[in-house]
């Protein structure tokens, strides 16, 4: 740590200081390999957010698909000749690489979308049981501990069941799978930050609690928030994909990547691979770039593993 | 430079000499153990003392040859037994350990197997030396626990690690070293995480079985006193080489090099009670910058112009050797 | 221990009862009961006297009594579709599933342990390096592609393997199973490998991490000073310390292996429990839904019973404890 005023005097070059957060920083770039995992989701994010713009077709377009392009193989041309299908097309006739791009938009929607609603759920409640404590912290891990005891595709099926397909319902079910790991999380930080001076101080000036769990507990509590969310919402992605292709999610007219790769399942038996295997590989490259960046984070920001 | 202190008739059980042991770090090399010799004679007890990181426990795991990746023995003979184990096979020293050689660990709570029964453990390593039906295994094992004071073998040899208190596991690891009658034990700091009663009781039982069983040991400690009622000759260990080497009495009543007087100055005593304890200022240095020539130097209050060179190992009084250029020699009694 | 049994028997019983709450209210008060229950193609009429055969225009408790003291009897309503006893439905399909889950549960063992053991031990060599990646991808691969490119590259391309189904079955102790024919054993290879593919990499990843934390231990230091072996060092001494979280976590995993099941089933069109579950979502069969929920969280309680017991007679410290 350089102390930047001590002296007065104007410093030729003003140096650095080293807050926490450049420190997480450089940490972080440190490693090749979470860099380059955090290049590609970003291209993965900003593909998404610009389909529209930069995709070859717009795949919903009924107007723009010529069924008679069904199933055509990659790199082919299309009847009018105006356009190469770089990763061939399904059975309407419909740009797969336009339709990944799509599929995309909606994997991650509705991925990061009910990743942060159950982080918000999830760690509100376990914010309250570490500070409440007594029965409200019992009711609310004894939840936690039950949800976490079945799997998710079960809690998953369980609520499809219930209430029916649909992508609110989805939604829903990844909520429900997901808030408890963040519960447990902030919980669990926030018991150890409870117990420390400096909250004990902000009582004795009698803070309101409102305050004290804003601005000293929360805060502590962000970094492994972040890890499990990281990870947590490469998980829903994959959770999304799965029951979309079970045919228990998102319809038709809006296919995610699960949906997508669906979509090929009775071409593949006649060979035509392509259809199921690029938005398999589009929805492999996103997840397993978020779960490096999220290990990467994990190591980093876990203070037990600095020397 | 040979050692030759112990001079007794019978050629001794162990040899080391010029041992070098350096582990290769990411952050450079460590001379862990640097050009250390001694000998130990056979029933004779040498006390390895030294601070933490000195090198002890590395020279007694080189005699093992059990230094773990990145570290290895660079160079100098450790010979035993008419060969040089720094250069014995893999098989061969496997054939020597627990056999002829046996080691004793510093934490009882650790050392034995937690998932394994006491007589699997102690049958295990007499069938990993000689052919042995598991009932007369059995019957030595329980004949060697009774030997290390553990009550009622027969029916200890059935527990767990667990269901054994610290004194008594330390015993049962000394019974498995004992197994084979070795020439040589390498005890590593094995009392130090005993109560003090249970360290006494430990202490006499060793003493009373070399001197009985005519066994070698090498007994490593940071504490002098355990040492001081222990051992034949004591080696003084600092930065990875030995400061000082000779009879115990000779070392202890009137120390050469000026570590070891310090170390001697800092033991709280009777007999000094009132007066201000010695302290070494400052720390052990670290073993990847040490400073140049002698490693103690920056430390040393008798530090010189000549200090910056290595000094030798060097026969100081007869049969008391010691690494330096300016010893207490006023310690023994002779006009520097 | 019976103690100890017992205490445990009673919580098994009450999450039970928990889980058919929650299955009840699932069913009888979020979604329309008379939906779920009566086949739509009724009438009015029939409509009718079915709620008031049913019940449904009683009291929500009384409801859940009755369907509490029919559940005890074994009766979980008949399916719309098939037209039998849901349960029963559920014990036909449950062999294929529990041999597909013990299939991929015994290969995640056969392939992650001795994996997990080499990476362990040689962890800066090139195979460990490969293995270790190897694993990220097992646990980042979503399982339904896998195993579609597991049928498009060795049934469709290669033809090694046929694609879907079970093929031939034989019997034993009054079902049927695959694993008892070579035909049926080659129509499991795939199905088992894909379910397998994220237990292979948590055993890696498991015997991985416990070989290099055992190995670091002063009871491995000591074995080899008593001149040991290496292969009993590593065969005895790490291993069976090793053993008890590998065991306890596949075993724990065995619950959720026959959950996710429903995935693979779907794929390789498996006919399991999974697959009548996907079938009967779809086609709103929910006597059938409510059969599989109840009898898999049954499932859970058994093996987690089972897990318990296991793992206490493998680790001597929680022996003594629980006496």
């Amino acid at each position: 740590m350089s102390a930047t005023t001590a002296g007065g005097a104007p410093a030729v070059k003003a140096p650095r200081v080293e807050t926490p957060f450049r420190r997480f920083v450089s940490e972080f770039f440190e490693s090749k390999i979470a860099t380059g995992a955090l290049v590609v989701f970003t291209v993965i994010v900003l593909v998404a957010v610009f389909a529209p713009l930069i995709s070859p077709q717009n795949p919903y377009d009924l107007a723009q698909l010529d069924i008679m392009d069904g199933r055509l193989e990659p790199g082919s041309r299309n009847a009018a000749d105006t356009m190469t299908y770089w990763l061939g097309t399904d059975d309407q006739g419909r740009d797969m690489l336009s339709g990944i791009m799509y599929g995309l938009r909606i994997s991650l929607i509705v991925g990061a979308g009910s990743a942060i609603a159950a982080a918000l759920i999830g760690a509100s409640l376990g914010m309250l049981a570490a500070y409440a404590g007594g029965r409200t912290d019992t009711i609310i891990m004894r939840l936690v501990d039950l949800q976490l005891s079945f799997p998710t595709i079960l809690s998953a099926l369980m609520i499809l069941a219930f209430l029916g397909k649909g992508i609110m319902n989805v939604v829903f079910a990844l909520i429900v799978v997901e808030w408890a790991y963040y519960a447990r999380t902030v919980r669990g930080t926030a018991l150890v930050e409870r117990r420390r001076e400096y909250i004990e101080a902000a009582q004795c000036l009698a803070l309101p609690t409102r305050r004290i769990i804003f601005r000293h507990l929360l805060p502590n509590c962000m970094p492994p928030l972040i890890v499990v969310g990281t990870i947590q919402i490469a998980r829903a992605i994959a959770l999304e994909a799965t029951l979309s292709f079970l045919g228990l999610g998102v319809p038709i007219t809006e296919p995610s990547l699960g949906l997508l790769i669906a979509n090929g399942y009775e071409y593949m038996l006649s060979g035509k691979y392509w259809i199921s295997f690029y938005p398999g590989i589009a929805l492999l490259v996103t997840i397993v770039s978020i779960n490096l960046v999220g290990d990467h984070l994990r190591d980093v920001l876990n203070p037990r593993l600095k020397k | 430079m040979q050692p030759n202190i112990p001079a007794s008739a019978a050629p001794p059980t162990l040899q080391v000499r010029n041992l070098r042991t350096h582990f290769f770090t990411r952050a450079g090399v460590v001379p862990a153990v640097n050009d250390v010799s001694f000998n130990v004679g056979r029933g004779k007890v040498l006390g390895l003392v030294g601070e933490s990181g000195s090198g002890k426990t590395v020279t007694g795991f080189s005699i093992m040859r059990l230094v773990d990746e990145p570290g290895r023995i660079v160079g100098g003979e450790i010979l035993f037994g008419g060969r040089d184990l720094a250069k014995a096979s893999e098989e061969e020293m496997r054939q020597l350990r627990g056999n002829r050689v046996a080691m004793i660990f510093q934490d009882p709570m650790m050392t034995l197997n937690p998932v394994l029964r006491i007589d699997t453990q102690m049958i295990e390593t007499m069938q990993a030396h000689r052919k042995i039906s598991r009932e007369d295994a059995r019957q030595r094992a329980r004949d060697t626990l009774g030997m290390v004071g553990i009550p009622s073998p027969d029916e200890r040899l059935k527990s767990y690690p667990h269901q054994f208190s610290g004194g008594m596991r330390q015993r049962v690891a000394i019974a498995i070293a004992l197994l084979h009658e070795p020439e040589l034990i390498v005890a590593d700091e094995p009392t130090t995480a005993l109560d003090v009663t249970i360290q006494g009781q430990i202490l006499a039982e060793v003493q009373k079985l070399a001197a009985t069983t005519g066994t070698s040991i090498i007994w490593i400690t940071h504490d002098l006193s355990v040492v001081a009622g222990l051992a034949d000759d004591i080696a003084v260990m600092y930065a990875g080489e030995i400061a000082e080497y000779g009879a115990v009495d000779d070392v202890l009543d009137h120390p050469l090099h000026p570590y070891t007087h310090g170390l001697l100055g800092s033991v709280p005593s009777r007999n000094k009670r009132g007066q201000p304890l010695l302290q070494i200022p400052g720390m052990t240095p670290s073993l990847l910058n040490l400073p140049a020539g002698c490693p103690f130097r920056t430390r040393c209050p008798r530090a010189a112009e000549v200090c910056v060179q290595s000094p030798p190992m060097a026969e100081i009084l007869p049969a008391h050797e010691a690494r330096c250029f300016r010893p207490h020699l006023e310690n023994a009694g002779v006009a520097a | 221990m019976s103690v100890y049994l017992l205490r445990r028997l009673i919580q098994a019983a009450l999450v039970m009862l928990a889980m058919s709450v929650i299955v009840f209210v699932g069913v009888y008060a979020i979604g329309d009961p008379v939906e779920i229950l009566i086949s739509p193609d009724a009438d009015q009429a029939e409509r009718a006297r079915a709620i008031a055969a049913l019940g449904l225009d009683k009291p929500l408790w009384e409801q859940y009594l009755a369907f509490l003291s029919n559940a005890v009897r074994g009766d979980l309503g008949r399916s719309f579709v098939f037209n039998e006893p849901a349960l029963k439905l559920i014990g036909q399909r449950a062999p294929a599933t529990l041999e597909l889950a013990f299939g991929a549960t015994f290969l995640a063992i056969l392939v992650g342990l001795p994996l997990g053991l080499y990476a362990g031990l040689r962890p800066n060599g090139a195979g460990a390096k490969a293995i270790m990646a190897g694993s990220i991808l097992g646990f980042s691969l979503p399982t339904f592609w896998v195993g579609l490119m597991l049928i498009m590259v060795f049934a469709v391309q290669l033809g090694w393997l046929p694609s879907t189904g079970r093929g031939e079955t034989a019997e034993f102790l009054g079902m049927r199973w695959s694993f008892l024919t070579r035909d049926g054993l080659a129509h499991m290879v795939m199905p088992a490998l894909n379910l397998a593919l994220f237990k292979i990499s948590l055993v890696i990843r498991l015997t991985r991490a416990g070989v290099r934390e055992t190995m670091l231990m002063d009871y491995v230091k000591f074995a080899r000073a008593k001149g040991l072996s290496p292969q009993r060092v590593i065969g005895v001494h790490v291993f069976k310390n090793i053993l008890i979280p590998v065991v306890t976590v596949v075993g724990l995993e065995l619950g959720s292996t026959i959950a996710f099941s429903v995935v693979t089933e779907s794929v390789f069109a498996w006919p399991g429990m999974g697959k009548l579950i996907i079938d009967s979502i779809n086609v709103l069969d929910r006597p059938v839904i409510v059969a599989y929920l109840m009898s898999i969280v049954l499932m859970f309680i058994v093996i987690n019973l089972v897990v318990d017991l296991l793992y206490s007679v493998l680790d001597p410290r929680v022996r003594l404890e629980s006496k």
